[in-house]
């Protein structure tokens, strides 16, 4: 049983804090870290793996720092993000490699290569690879000492469906077995379909911690912004504003439409279309302007 | 302190393709002027020492030394994938240690080996000049590939850097600016030549004891600084 515990961590670069005061404690089983691009997610994971000292706080794992500390890496198996990786060898001599590293040797290589079934290819060059390839070599790299903390940078980037689903059956795998298994992803679906536990950071902040059904209510229930244009905007306003799913509602002259803020999501989908028909008026235009995900990444930092 | 995997990835990095082409065009260029110059000029002492001097070793082994040196760590931490290196429970300086081995020993095979043979070429070893410059290239290839592994640690301009060293300063300045001449890997290796040798054709502005000591010095404090930058080395993310 592993445990990685971030005390009060933050890191800056110049100044530029890129995590900011972010205590978190990762236990076994498999964790999603979630946030949008450029929230802060590498930054940690490079500072869980030892690679980036924190400006404040401490990053241990069972107690032993991971800064500066290379007897850590036989616990740890790190998945970067990076796609280089020695290109100018096949796959079974990158592993062999990586084994030997750990003092380990060919069987070791041969059983990881067959865990995440590459063995079809492994005689040929990485560089010769495709990227969900790739991140199945890395992969076999990272387990080849039997690991029980994994860390994956972004994992399922640039993997097709089938892949993606290759590797989210080996990590859910990882995790029954009691491994710490720690990845990061800005793709909601992708964390719900793997991780039991979310931590969310957004712009270097701890933004939400938990079960991932509290997370995703939490992302639901938030005021939603509609832009709406109709045949009658006026009168589509007034019976809007009547129901108590709606909050406010703006008519804007210069985009001649209806700025809408509904503060119950599933009631004013229903409630729309069905005002709309009882008093006969078209709708021509329904978007939500703000489903960025960084707008609701931003939503549950205020929350 | 050495460690075989960590040695043969750094041969096969670069020894690969298009570096070994880069490693092997200057000794090949020595080569072919060497056969030219005995061919126009004959056998002359002073000429062979000029061209071993003022090519091979002031030109050729410095900018093979910044090609093995630099390459041997600079496009691992370049493209990021030394982290498969640094996430293994080995010893930051026992991955530099071994990488300078490898330096050292790519230098010298593509720096000591072309000389020596330029040398029998151009005039057949007469007054000891082909050995002298073997000595010397050898001795140089171990503080070169000591100080470019260095460098290669610390900036991503690592041949930028590299170069700048082995053909403004060593080249240049040194022709320029006596002091400089001080300051040059070049002249300790020429004091350590000289000395093997004795004669006048191959000398140094710095004495034996100086020169050997700075190469010694400057090759220890480079690999050991190397170790500790690589101990802090931060791979800092792509966000």
């Amino acid at each position: 049983m592993t445990t990685l515990t971030i005390d009060h961590v933050s890191r800056w670069f110049g100044n530029v804090v890129a995590v900011n005061d972010i205590t978190m404690t990762i236990g076994p089983g498999v964790t999603g870290l979630l946030g949008p691009n450029g929230a802060g997610k590498s930054t940690l994971i490079n500072m869980m793996g030892g690679f980036l000292a924190p400006s404040t706080g401490s990053v241990t794992l069972d107690g032993r720092p991971t800064w500066r500390n290379e007897q850590i890496y036989k616990q740890i198996g790190i998945v970067p993000e990076r796609e280089a990786m020695y290109d100018f060898l096949t796959g079974r001599e990158f592993v062999v490699a990586n084994a030997e590293l750990h003092g380990l040797g060919k069987k070791a290589a041969q059983k990881a290569l067959a865990t995440v079934e590459m063995e079809y290819a492994q005689d040929r060059k990485i560089s010769t690879y495709s990227k969900g390839m790739r991140q199945r070599v890395k992969m076999a790299s990272a387990l080849v000492h039997n690991p029980s903390l994994l860390l994956l940078d972004e994992p399922f980037n640039g993997m097709d469906p089938r892949q993606r689903m290759q590797l989210m059956d080996l990590l859910r795998r990882m995790g029954d077995e009691g491994r710490t298994v720690l990845f990061s992803s800005h793709i909601l679906e992708e964390v719900e379909q793997l991780a039991s536990h979310i931590e969310v950071i957004v712009a270097g902040r701890h933004a939400a911690s938990g079960d991932f059904r509290r997370i995703r209510r939490l992302m639901t229930d938030r005021p939603h912004r509609y832009l709406v244009r109709s045949s009658d905007d006026r009168a589509l306003a007034a019976a809007l504003i009547a129901d108590p799913s709606t909050s406010g509602i703006e008519v804007d002259l210069q985009e001649g439409a209806l700025r809408i803020q509904a503060v119950d999501f599933g009631r004013f989908t229903a409630l729309l279309p069905r005002v709309a028909r009882d008093h006969g008026i078209r709708l021509l235009t329904v978007s939500p302007s703000d489903e960025s995900l960084e707008s609701v990444f931003s939503y549950l930092v205020a929350a | 302190m050495y460690d075989p995997t960590v040695a043969r990835l750094t041969y096969r990095g670069l020894l690969g393709r298009r570096r070994a082409l880069i490693l092997g065009a200057l000794p090949v260029l020595l080569i072919v002027i060497s056969l030219a110059v005995r061919g126009f000029t004959g056998a002359d002492d002073q000429v062979a020492a000029d061209v071993l001097g003022g090519f091979a070793l002031a030109t050729m082994v410095p900018i093979i030394g910044v090609i093995a040196g630099t390459g041997a760590i600079g496009p691992e931490i370049d493209d990021g994938s030394v982290v498969y290196l640094l996430a293994k429970p080995v010893k930051r300086p026992t991955i530099i240690f071994t990488k300078l081995i490898v330096a050292i020993a790519v230098t010298m095979a593509f720096s000591a080996i072309p000389t020596f043979l330029a040398g029998m070429i151009l005039n057949g070893n007469g007054q000891q000049i082909a050995v002298a410059y073997t000595v010397a290239a050898l001795v140089a290839s171990i503080a070169y590939a000591a100080l470019f592994l260095l460098l290669g640690t610390i900036t991503r301009h690592a041949v930028v850097f590299g170069l700048v060293y082995a053909l403004v300063w060593e080249a240049l300045f040194g022709t320029l600016v006596s002091g400089a001449r001080t300051l040059s890997v070049q002249q300790w290796a020429l004091a350590v030549a000289h000395e093997v040798t004795g004669g006048d054709l191959v000398t140094s502005d710095v004495g034996l004891t100086t020169g050997a000591v700075l190469l010694i010095a400057v090759t220890v404090a480079a690999t050991w600084f190397a170790g500790q930058k690589l101990r802090t080395l931060t791979l800092a993310g792509e966000e």
